[in-house]
């Protein structure tokens, strides 16, 4: 029955939209001349020179950002999980710590533990002649901290709505199985929390890649810093700058498809 | 630490005034960026719902490269190409180059960042009206310009204030990336402050709690500005 009164279809559903039409031919014509010019006109001659040292910071980009994400979100967990169900202080502390963290600027809270407390910590001769001086006089670990403290701020509030989000009758279910407190959260709790948080988990690592850069301005080697030397070095302002807007291109681009990839891995009833 | 509080003073041997000087440098780039990049989202938001078929590709590759490129990169590109642009087209006219101040820079470069993610907030705040009271406007003889001031814009306030709540908090920390190109907002202040006192801590300490106030009484301010949006609109949770 989908012809109405006057024969005419009642819905035509939109074409598909694909990537052939010809508005869409001439607008990739244009931009393949667009590259094209800037790989003829533009002075790539450096590249051969930094590409090790290049694919060297995208490899140190990507574990800092696997490791600080990991890291992060276990620690989300509990964040998230005492602000829906914890005791009270614990709940008004994950609070205050979301509310800090998401309040100033990564910037700021980087520059705040490599110059602040490593000043602090360099006053203290113990921990000087300790074994971890050699390990806290780097960078990295400051780095490291700030974005790992930074994605558990962010991700513990969309864990938090994960948790609060999941029907109580599951729970209630749970309980009336038998299950204990702890087996009902890993059982059912915390697997319909993760589902229900992986879109919004995408999102916030694509976030987490784009501010990996932020340390590099403390002087941790990352694909950015490698950049900036490479701009030093030659006193090319935009090639690098551009192939580094690709590059950051290709790896969100690569996140999108893996995450995308996991959540086609949970099965849904509707699908 | 606690003796290094006399620092924190207004007047000169202090460096307070250099920090609140700082503060307000990034509130008004914060502002402006804001505002142009709510100007930028809602041509954006309606060339990609009402325009043709190249606007619609040409501002999917604006909103998705813009989203998809570290802030830290784009600021560094634009802060140069835009400068650099502005010169050359003055060369072209035949008028001496200018130094483009700092400022205007700084919320040309936020202004296009948030623009990309103000576009899409406002394109699903549009899509969420009924589109009833669209066609109702548009049957009661008004122009587009009317039915999209008087109808259009108030109506999916109500959807777009948190998203936009959340672009605002975006772009009073994004200012701080502008320390990293040499311009003297709060992060760039203190850092200066706290290398020339060695008081590292008290002064990063101080401007935190800065950044906090401002997040805090934004908030506070958004709140009120929801409740009058949502005025009218039945009642959730």
């Amino acid at each position: 029955m989908s012809e109405g009164l006057s024969g005419l279809p009642l819905y035509v559903p939109p074409k598909p939209r694909s990537l052939l039409e010809p508005h869409r031919l001439l607008l990739m014509a244009v931009f393949a001349g667009i590259i094209l010019c800037a790989i003829l006109f533009m002075r790539w001659d450096w590249l051969p020179t930094y590409g090790p040292r290049l694919l060297y910071g995208v490899w140190q980009t990507l574990v800092m950002l696997f490791w600080t994400a990991s890291i992060g979100f276990l620690l989300a967990v509990p964040i998230g999980l005492v602000q829906v169900t914890g005791p009270r202080p614990l709940a008004w502390l994950a609070r205050i710590f979301c509310t800090i963290i998401r309040g100033t600027p990564l910037l700021l809270q980087l520059w705040l533990l490599y110059y602040g407390l490593g000043s602090v910590f360099a006053q203290y001769p113990e921990l000087r002649s300790s074994f971890l001086w050699p390990t806290l006089r780097q960078a990295w670990p400051y780095g490291f901290t700030a974005l790992m403290i930074s994605f558990a701020a962010y991700e513990g509030e969309v864990m938090r709505g994960a948790f609060a989000g999941v029907p109580r009758g599951e729970l209630e279910a749970a309980r009336a199985f038998g299950m204990s407190r702890w087996t009902a959260f890993r059982r059912i709790w915390l697997p319909r929390a993760l589902h229900r948080a992986l879109p919004t988990l995408a999102g916030e690592t694509v976030l987490q890649l784009k501010s990996t850069p932020l340390v590099a301005t403390i002087t941790v080697i990352d694909v950015y810093a490698v950049i900036s030397k490479v701009r030093q070095d030659t006193y090319l302002t935009y090639e690098p700058l551009l192939l580094l807007a690709l590059i950051y291109l290709c790896l969100t681009a690569v996140l999108v498809v893996v995450f995308r990839y996991l959540e086609s891995r949970i099965p849904t009833r509707e699908a | 630490m606690s003796g290094n509080l006399h620092l924190l003073s207004l007047t000169p041997p202090g460096w307070g005034g250099v920090l609140l000087a700082g503060l307000f440098a990034s509130l008004q780039l914060a502002v402006g960026g804001y505002l142009l990049g709510l100007v930028i989202g809602i041509g954006g938001a309606f060339g990609k719902l009402y325009g043709g078929p190249i606007l619609r590709d040409l501002l999917e590759v604006y909103t998705t490269v813009i989203r998809a490129v570290p802030e830290l990169v784009l600021i560094l590109l634009l802060y140069y190409a835009g400068t650099d642009l502005i010169n050359q087209l003055l060369a072209l006219v035949g008028s001496p180059s200018v130094d483009i101040s700092g400022l205007a820079a700084g919320i040309f470069v936020i202004g296009v960042v948030q623009g990309a993610y103000a576009t899409e907030v406002l394109r699903g705040a549009i899509r969420a009206i009924p589109s009833g009271q669209v066609e109702a406007a548009r049957a009661y003889g008004m122009s587009a310009v009317l039915a999209l001031r008087r109808v259009t814009l108030p109506a999916m306030l109500p959807y777009a204030i948190p998203g936009l709540a959340n672009l605002w908090m975006i772009a009073t920390k994004d200012t701080a990336l502008l320390a990293v190109v040499g311009f003297s907002e709060l992060t760039l202040a203190t850092r200066q402050a706290a290398g020339s006192t060695k008081a590292y801590m008290t002064f990063y300490l101080a401007a935190g709690v800065l950044y906090l106030m401002v997040t805090l009484v934004s908030n506070v301010i958004i709140a009120l500005i929801e409740r009058r949006a949502r005025r009218g609109m039945p009642q959730t949770v």
